[in-house]
């Protein structure tokens, strides 16, 4: 069970209390571009291993999204913030 | 149920000779490779019950080693990254079936250490779709006389696999795959919960249960094996048709030449070279398919199982529930085998949270209340690669002589002989078989999905 920070509540809480919802900062494309363009938007993700922005929902809190920086090593939460903002650097990101 | 019992009480009796020579290949570890290693293929023992009975009478100390260690070449035809039953497999077929011997299977771990060692070894193919279905079911026909095929007994046991259905829902969904399996020459038919209980005594059937049981789908020709001695199979069979097995050795980035083409693989143990590149790395397939300059529609998820303490024989087929979210078998040592849906979170963390695993349980306590008393003895997770549609990826990529072989999600263990078989032949000739002509990385362009993520057999 992992521990989550929601930022709108400011509080840490089990997992249990939220539901994942995939990678973050994914943005829509124009509906015209090309059909790989489409696919990437659709269906190509991430997957790094180590930190990963992702949207979670405190789906018996708030419910409200927002995002979160998760090392996918070893599933500790970086760090949380609300949807909108843009990612935040941490220590040791490549610039 | 007695028969299959007795079948499984033999198929033991081989199973540990193979286990004995393969701790005793173990103690011998410190052989050198070389000529050494050659010479251990040419000597390789075929297992039979003759052998088995020589070995009795004198001490059981003939049994050579399965397969040599090997140390990696410059330069292979083929290099297959990941010792899994899949990578294993498709390099026993390139030996048998096409001949191409100069192969190295590279591994990060130990052979068979990943999913291939953690799932919960249920081998089925009532699958919706057409492809799906000739993929899957090549596979059990190819899981039939694999024992056979490798002189190596891989405990395959059709027991049969029962899906429940719960609800309305589910009755309607089973009876349209067992129309679509049977017009696809599928082994597949609908029971009654009376049937249901006949077959699997445990099994609880009372109309107040929280989720009562309305029928099944019965499978009877599917089941299980011993998900071990399928990686050890393949890699003994490989081995001594001349494959090299290259363990402990992460391999971390494709190479591409000048004109875009595979040129080798960068390991821990330097770079080797290769004319071809065929990836069989299951969790790990998005990350290495990245140094390549292919990004994949993959996500990596943590998929649980556990064991309880051995007991006597009580649960003669496999069970799985897709409403209450479990699925059990038995292994023949007497563990309870159970698993579980994946954790909510991609992670490469090879463990879940252990909320999911309370509620496998208390799905398992709820069909079975017998077993409400049972302990639980290991828990464990694997890393599953999860397509958009739920169904694998099998064949050539954009980069010329790189092949993939991934997108299991939680089901690639029954795959692994047709999987194997099929992307050995992609590999061989080039072009895929006709069984994987469909499951291409193009169709998430196209938008030609194998859609078995919504009407799947499948427990997700």
């Amino acid at each position: 069970m992992i521990l989550i920070h929601c930022p709108y509540c400011d509080e840490t809480l089990p997992e249990a209390e939220f539901t994942y919802a995939g990678e973050a900062h994914v943005v829509r494309p124009d509906p015209s571009v090309s059909d790989e363009t489409w696919r990437d938007f659709l269906y190509i993700r991430s997957n790094p291993k180590g930190p990963h922005a992702e949207r979670w929902r405190h789906a018996h809190g708030c419910g409200r999204y927002f995002n979160a920086i998760r090392d996918t090593v070893s599933d500790r939460v970086l760090t949380t913030y609300k949807a909108g903002e843009s990612k935040p650097v941490l220590p040791g990101d490549v610039k | 149920m007695v028969s299959q019992i007795d079948d499984a009480a033999d198929a033991f009796i081989l199973y540990d000779a193979a286990a004995l020579a393969q701790w005793s290949s173990l103690a011998r570890r410190s052989v050198r490779h070389g000529p050494t290693a050659l010479t251990a293929r040419a000597v390789m023992t075929h297992f039979s019950a003759l052998e088995l009975l020589k070995s009795a009478v004198t001490g059981d100390k003939h049994w050579t080693k399965q397969w040599p260690e090997a140390e990696p070449k410059e330069e292979y035809d083929v290099v297959i990254v990941g010792a899994g039953g899949h990578g294993l497999g498709a390099a026993h077929y390139l030996a048998k079936e096409h001949g191409i011997t100069n192969v190295a299977v590279i591994d990060k771990g130990w052979l068979g250490g990943g999913n291939t060692g953690r799932n919960t070894t249920i081998i089925r193919s009532n699958y919706l779709y057409d492809e799906s279905a000739r993929l899957y079911d090549h596979a059990v026909d190819l899981w039939e006389g694999l024992s056979q095929d490798l002189n190596y007994n891989v405990m395959f046991s059709r027991r049969g696999v029962m899906m429940l259905a719960h609800t309305v829902h589910d009755v309607q969904s089973f009876k349209r795959h067992i129309h679509s399996n049977r017009l696809n020459g599928v082994d597949n038919r609908w029971v009654s919960k009376e049937e249901a209980k006949a077959i699997c005594p445990p099994l609880n059937i009372r109309a107040d249960a929280r989720y009562p049981v309305l029928g099944a789908a019965w499978q009877g020709r599917a089941g299980t094996a011993r998900h071990d001695a399928v990686a050890w199979g393949y890699a003994r069979s490989a081995s001594s048709r001349g494959v090299d097995i290259i363990q402990n050795c992460p391999v971390t980035a494709i190479r591409r030449g000048p004109d875009g083409a595979v040129s080798g693989v960068e390991t821990a143990k330097g770079f080797i070279r290769a004319r071809k590149v065929a990836v069989s790395a299951a969790g790990h397939t998005s990350v290495l398919m990245d140094t390549a300059g292919v990004r994949m529609p993959l996500e990596s998820y943590p998929l649980q199982a556990l064991v309880s303490e051995p007991v006597k024989p009580v649960f003669p087929c496999v069970v799985m529930s897709n409403t209450v979210h479990a699925y059990i078998s038995q292994s023949d040592k007497g563990e309870l085998v159970i698993g579980s849906g994946t954790d909510q979170y991609t992670s490469y963390s090879q463990r879940g949270g252990m909320a999911l695993i309370e509620h496998t349980l208390a799905a398992i306590v709820e069909m079975f209340p017998q077993f409400s008393r049972m302990r639980m003895l290991r828990l464990w997770g694997g890393i599953v690669d999860v397509t958009p549609d739920r169904s694998p990826i099998l064949g050539k990529t954009p980069v010329p002589n790189l092949y993939v072989n991934c997108g299991w999600g939680t089901g690639g263990f029954k795959a692994t002989p047709g999987s194997a078989h099929v992307f050995a032949h992609t590999i061989a000739t080039g072009e895929p078989h006709a069984i994987n002509a469909p499951f291409t990385l193009e169709r998430f362009t196209t938008g030609r999905l194998i859609d078995e993520a919504a009407a799947a057999a499948v427990a997700h």
